[in-house]
């Protein structure tokens, strides 16, 4: 996976994920021209779609926008399940997620996301062994807090 | 606002989120921005040391303005600071701000990477897993030579957690993937190659993908990994939906997993192992019959995971391309999902099918589903569906269905969306040429490209069809009368003035005893376009109107009434002002035998590579359309024609952008000539003293603009040294090989495998006005001959003895390759003017790398050849300083024109270049790879060549190194 970008409705950035180098300038092309395409997209459209050379694979849950660019020789449907299954991470840690959650919680979404994604490729599948992770650093902040 | 719900809050962050997401404006945005960072900097630059958590706090605030996408120039060394303090969230807020920031200042880069290294060695997996997440979300440079030996260790240790592992193995794979150079394998592979055994499927999950990527790299040192995914992946898929815990996902046992297994395979080659291949083509049997099964639930994750297990083995199926039994049953699959409710699989079976149309076990089974695909075309709501839909008609053309398909495409594209009507018009002008049984459905199609989509249709498309109309003569009458008709529409689009214009300019002869289009007819009905048209477009009708003069010379009056025309003479624009006067000055003076040696029909074309095809691959990058690529070269040598010259795509066929003068008229002098150096050296390959006048897409090949005139001044040409030829020409086949005074030598070149044409003009430079044409002058060759060697078979036709003043002698050689050779063969000219004897000795371009023939191949074929091609005396390395600009594409172009398929995402590096091709001579065909490596920082470049013949190494590389 080359990247990773979380935005709403209204076009707002709210999480950018990058595995690959790209200067702060790329980044802010890249994502203005990625969020237009898609939320000109129909509702009913396909969830894939070519882009320069890469392969974008979106997905919308409520307000919030998923998308992710993968290579050409990547796995379009595994990348969707990827997005659910980060959805499903925030939903059981945040208990029912909702995009304010994302907004004020930003560095705990990122770090839910490095715990699940690493090098954009997938480190733990396991729902509950990325849950126990960021469970347990949390535990080990409130020890630290209480010293 | 909601609660914060875990962990420690910051409250001063939530108020300060709160506020931005108040503001009304953009402007009262920045203004609370603004207020905050100066209160962020005082903090920072206040006496008071700030304490742990307001550090953290305000870089927290830094990090949330930054994703803003404001700008953040300070901050950098608070965070750094909080990587080493002891309390986890505070370090962990550190790495986050590093991670997202770090690139804007590396002068800190050694502070973090002790940091790091800190952490590292701790032994608490959870920092250790901190630092591990750091290194791989910044993988620069500095931290792949800082780390680069250690994660590995790190890896293997048999201490280390199952976490810890899994961060390891994908910090690693990103590292390698940033700086492969620096991840050196060693005694670590085989223990990596290991973890696929490991009792954790998360660990194995990381591993597959760190495998997968350093197989790529090094095929030979992951070998073993084959038995071990395809045993893992054999568990997998017969486990049962429950066995895999927390791994199985919605009823699908690891799919995540079982992707990467299958996606390591497609590294490699069909196992040899008997036993190993049975259990793997078992388990992708079992793939495609799960398939079939019922669904274990109605949610689209369990068909999501479920169907992308099946499209990853499928990919595998095609990847091996040898087992027909699969091939056909993934095909049958595809064909279902074609006409599935769901779009997603939809979209994705028109995209799969688009490889296995190339595998000729199942190419005939994509066939039978043509009427699905077309059906697609037309009812698919979502244009990226469509545009696949597009690409698999496109891939299962053939001979047998290419009617129906380029009609349907042709009928798609009066409705098609914007975005692809480009490449729409592309391929229906590749496949209507490819698969034409008749030339006059070819010159249908491609009227009704531009009819339809006339804005659409490229430059390339039409100077095509007038190089298939002047090289096959059949056409050309039938080319005449439909472009006659065509242009009778009362709004015709300009392209269809420019094909019209050039083809009755050609051929209107063929067409004019008819008295609904006599010549009179012919020209009035282009005349009443010229007006509507653009300069270039008015620039061509001129010069097929002096055609015409040529052609009937009883509309010779009406032509040069409008060429007197103030509006032609005194025209604003300098192009059509010059063609004007020139052509009337022409038509009065020359006599017909004159006006019909310069007017001839133009020559034929020489063969080579179709230019819009090289555009759709521009376009669309390498991958969709090798195949195709392939197949059309085999075509064409099978069609006995001469194959592709040059690989080297011709841009600006039609050279109107400058100057087109006719023979021997003098240059404007005020052109440019200081652009004539960088002209000449790169893209010009001049003919200036060809008879026929250019009047449309030869200008760039066999017509030059002004370049031709210019003569270096050389003082004695009685007795010359042995002139080497120019560089150029390693990577050219023609263009201007000598020239002084009194002579040009112009070269036109073809190879093919071990054998190669050579057509020499040489031009009598000597009469300088076009009206002292006849001038009695002759120049007698009296001697012409060659120095050739053993390895290298050169003969020549007989020539003409002499060489009029202002014209040209075309002398052909036949070439033939024997073996691999160094030394250039010389030609020695001789020949009296004006009583003295003149003699020029050059070397003619013909090297080694002329037989060369592209191959193009996977990443994958490509390092295992490398590898394969190891040996010490094979490889010839060469690091040289760049002596051109090192512009991507020009590099680019050198490789092909040297010979090579250049190699597209082969090198992990994206600014290095790979090739590939065969040198063929008589004896025997040598493989060569490629590879350069460009260092614009140095300005260096590294060359490496490996072949099967040290000798043929070391000459390629000499030869490719002197280009950059």
């Amino acid at each position: 996976m080359q990247f990773m970008l979380l935005f709403s409705r209204q076009g707002k950035l709210r999480l950018q994920k990058w595995y690959v180098p790209l200067s702060d300038k790329e980044r802010k092309k890249i994502s203005r021209d990625l969020v237009q395409t898609i939320l000109a997209r129909k509702p009913k459209m396909c969830s894939f779609l070519e882009w320069r050379d890469l392969k974008i694979v979106y997905k919308r849950y409520a307000s919030l926008y998923f998308c992710c660019a993968v290579e050409d020789q990547d796995n379009e449907l595994i990348t969707l399940e990827i997005i659910h299954r980060y959805v499903e991470l925030l939903d059981k840690y945040f208990g029912s997620v909702c995009e304010l959650d994302i907004i004020f919680n930003f560095e705990k979404a990122y770090f839910i996301l490095d715990e699940f994604l690493l090098g954009g490729e997938a480190q733990e599948t396991s729902k509950k062994n990325v849950l126990k992770a960021i469970e347990q650093a949390d535990l080990l902040q409130e020890v630290y807090e209480m010293v | 606002m909601p609660a914060v719900s875990k962990g420690d809050g910051m409250r001063g962050l939530a108020v300060f989120i709160s506020d931005i997401r108040n503001c009304k404006s953009k402007e009262a945005e920045i203004k609370r921005i603004n207020k905050e960072l100066a209160n962020i900097r005082s903090k920072f630059k206040g006496d008071k040391a700030l304490d742990g958590y307001s550090k953290k706090k305000y870089v927290c605030k830094l990090l949330f303005i930054f994703l803003l996408g404001h700008d953040i120039d300070f901050g950098h060394m608070e965070a750094v600071n909080l990587l080493s303090s002891n309390k986890y969230t505070e370090k962990q807020i550190g790495y986050l701000f590093i991670s997202v920031l770090v690139n804007s200042n590396s002068d800190l880069i050694s502070l973090i990477n002790n940091a790091i290294k800190n952490d590292l060695s701790s032994r608490n997996p959870t920092f250790m897993n901190l630092a591990l997440h750091c290194i791989a979300n910044v993988g620069s440079r500095e931290m792949a030579e800082a780390f680069a030996a250690e994660v590995p260790r790190i890896l293997v240790a048999g201490d280390t957690m199952d976490s810890v592992k899994q961060s390891a193995a994908l910090c690693l794979l990103r590292l390698n993937r940033t700086s492969p150079d620096l991840v050196l394998m060693g005694e670590w592979t085989a223990r990596v190659v290991h973890l696929l055994n490991d009792q954790h499927l998360g660990v194995v999950t990381a591993a597959t993908s760190l495998i997968t990527t350093l197989a790529q790299k090094s095929p030979e040192d992951f070998k073993t990994s084959v038995s071990l995914a395809v045993a893992r992946l054999s568990r997998i898929v017969s486990s049962a939906s429950t066995d895999l815990q927390d791994y199985t996902y919605y009823f699908v046992a690891a799919p995540w997993l079982s992707v990467k297994l299958l996606r390591l395979l497609q590294c490699y080659p069909p196992p040899e192992d008997g036993a190993i291949r049975g259990r793997l083509t078992e388990c992708l049997e079992t793939i495609l019959n799960k398939a079939q099964e019922p669904p274990k639930s109605k949610k689209v994750q369990h068909s999501n995971a479920k169907n992308a297990v099946l499209f990853e083995a499928i990919s595998l199926i095609i990847h091996h391309d040898s087992e027909p039994t699969l091939l056909v049953r993934a095909c049958n699959q595809l064909g279902q999902f074609l006409q599935h409710r769901e779009t997603n699989l939809r979209y994705l079976a028109l995209e799969s099918m688009c490889t296995l149309a190339s595998s000729e076990f199942s190419h005939e089974a994509v066939k039978t589903h043509i009427e699905t695909v077309i059906n697609a075309l037309k009812s698919e709501r979502d244009v990226s569906v469509r545009q696949r839909a597009v690409d698999l008609l496109y891939a299962m053309c053939d001979r047998s269905n290419a009617k129906q398909i380029v009609a349907e495409m042709l009928s798609y594209l009066e409705t098609a969306d914007y975005s692809i009507r480009e490449e729409i018009v592309l391929k229906v002008a590749i496949l209507a040429e490819k698969y034409a049984v008749d030339y006059t459905w070819y010159v249908d199609t491609i009227l009704n490209l531009i009819r339809f989509a006339g804005d659409y249709v490229s430059d390339e498309v039409w100077y095509r069809v007038i190089q298939i109309v002047i090289n096959r003569d059949e056409v050309q009458g039938y080319a005449a009368k439909t472009v006659f008709e065509a242009l009778q529409a009362p709004a015709c689009h300009e392209n269809l003035v420019k094909v019209g214009g050039y083809i009755l300019g050609e051929f209107g002869n063929l067409i004019a005893g008819d008295s609904r289009s006599s010549p009179l007819v012919q020209f009035d009905l282009l005349h009443s376009k010229f007006h509507l048209c653009s300069v270039p477009t008015r620039a061509l009708l001129l010069s097929a109107y002096i055609k015409f003069i040529n052609l009937f010379p009883e509309v010779k009056g009406t032509i040069q009434e409008v060429l007197r025309s103030d509006s032609q003479l005194r025209n604003a624009d300098v192009e059509l002002q010059q063609r004007a006067v020139e052509y009337l000055r022409l038509s009065s003076i020359a006599s017909t035998d004159i006006l019909a040696t310069v007017l001839e029909e133009m020559p034929p074309f020489p063969e080579r590579e179709s230019s819009i095809l090289a555009k759709l691959k521009r376009k669309k990058g390498p991958g969709n359309l090798h195949p195709d690529l392939d197949e059309n070269r085999k075509e064409r040598s099978a069609n006995g024609g001469t194959v592709a010259a040059s690989p080297t795509p011709s841009t600006d066929l039609l050279g109107l952008g400058s100057t087109i003068t006719t023979q021997n008229s003098a240059p404007p002098a005020s052109k440019g000539t200081s652009l004539l150096v960088d002209v000449f050296s790169e893209n010009i390959a001049a003919f200036p003293v060809e008879t026929p006048v250019a009047v449309g897409p030869v200008a760039d090949e066999n017509f030059s603009r002004e370049g031709g005139f210019i003569n270096p001044k050389i003082p004695d040409m009685r007795c010359l040294p042995l002139a080497p030829f120019p560089s150029r020409f390693v990577c050219k086949n023609n263009g201007v090989l000598y020239e002084n005074q009194l002579l040009q030598i112009g070269l036109k070149s073809e190879f093919r495998q071990n054998l190669g044409r050579m057509y020499v003009f040489f031009g009598n430079k000597t009469s300088t006005q076009f009206m002292n044409f006849g001038w009695p002058f002759t120049v007698p060759y009296c001697a012409f001959f060659l120095t050739v060697s053993l390895q290298l078979n050169v003969h020549a036709k007989p020539a003409d003895p002499t060489v009029d003043g202002g014209a040209q002698l075309q002398q052909i050689l036949n070439i033939e390759c024997m073996s691999d050779f160094v030394d250039a063969p010389v030609l020695n000219i001789q020949f009296r003017y004006g009583g003295t004897l003149q003699n020029v000795a050059v070397k003619l371009p013909i090297t080694l790398n002329k037989f060369f023939q592209p191959t193009e191949m996977t990443s994958q074929d490509f390092f295992q050849r490398w590898k394969q091609l190891g040996a010490p005396q094979q490889e010839v390395q060469k690091i040289f300083k760049a002596k051109h600009s090192m512009d991507t594409e020009v590099t680019k172009a050198k490789i092909m024109g040297f010979g090579a398929a250049l190699l597209d995402g082969v090198d992990p590096n994206p600014s290095n270049f790979v090739g590939a091709g065969v040198i063929h001579t008589k004896t025997t065909q040598v493989g060569c790879l490629l590879r350069l490596e460009p260092n614009t920082h140095a300005q260096m470049y590294r060359l490496t060549l490996r072949t099967s013949r040290d000798t043929v190494s070391q000459r390629l590389c000499d030869l490719l190194s002197e280009q950059f």
